[in-house]
């Protein structure tokens, strides 16, 4: 199974999904990230889906997870990057992605934290 | 057109993948690709987690007046569902997720068949016409 790699910048965990999504990838990435969270007193989380082709119903859950598991961590998720296609079909499935916040890019989307500070 | 099986969480991405290429192939807008690989990618896993492993079938079909689309079939030999109308019904579920995978993915194509008999396996069908 792959992993798909956090790295901190300050007080911010910082993911950029760069591979297809794998169910077990992302209850991975969920447990690793409550890792990092707890190790570190990170404040928050940016996950970058500009390569990501599809979020399906699954997948959706699992980020929203993430936004509820970071607050207890006092830690705040943004999404960034969706694609408009996916957009779209996340809004057709009828998802909507409870927990986390979302920004047009990453840049935005570190504004938006360092905002909260 | 063979069938690919579903045994694995890397079959569910194969599947992904070949369903991505023939409706990009097939004049599908990017935004009807992301749609049809997104129900695609509901529908195995369903055949995966729910019917213990299946196949899918990715064809190229006409529609009557010419239009091209593609048609999926995944079918399993699990057990069966036996509540075919609460089954598409948003929200509910059988396991720990949300219960949109099957309601969502008939949403999000244009054709949807079930059938399906407890004790005698489940088989999907959907189509997705270009425009």
């Amino acid at each position: 199974m792959e992993r798909v790699p956090i790295l901190k910048i300050g007080r911010t965990l910082f993911v950029s999904i760069q591979i297809e999504l794998q169910d077990d990838t992302v209850v991975r990435l969920q447990e690793d990230l409550a890792d990092e969270l707890s190790a570190t007193g990170a404040r928050g989380v940016v996950i970058d889906i500009t390569a990501v082709e599809i979020v399906d119903s699954f997948i959706g859950r699992m980020l929203s997870m993430i936004g509820s598991i970071s607050r207890l961590f006092d830690a705040e998720t943004v999404i960034v990057g969706m694609r408009p296609a996916v957009a779209i079909t996340l809004t057709e499935l009828g998802l909507s992605l409870n927990g986390v916040r979302t920004a047009l890019n990453a840049e935005k989307g570190l504004e938006l934290l360092n905002g909260k500070a | 057109m063979n069938a690919v099986p579903i045994r694995s969480g890397d079959d569910v991405v194969r599947v992904r993948q070949l369903v991505r290429t023939a409706a990009a192939e097939n004049g599908l807008s990017l935004v009807d690709q992301t749609k049809l690989v997104t129900a695609a990618s509901e529908l195995a896993r369903n055949t995966l987690v729910h019917g213990g492993g299946g196949t899918a079938t990715v064809e190229v079909v006409k529609s009557p007046i010419g239009r091209p689309g593609v048609k999926l079939s995944f079918n399993d030999e699990g057990p069966g569902i036996a509540d075919i109308d609460l089954a598409l019904t948003d929200g509910w579920t059988s396991g720990s997720g949300l219960g949109l995978g099957l309601s969502g993915a008939r949403r999000l194509v244009d054709e949807f068949e079930l059938n399906s008999k407890p004790g005698a396996g489940t088989s999907v069908v959907v189509v997705k016409w270009s425009r």
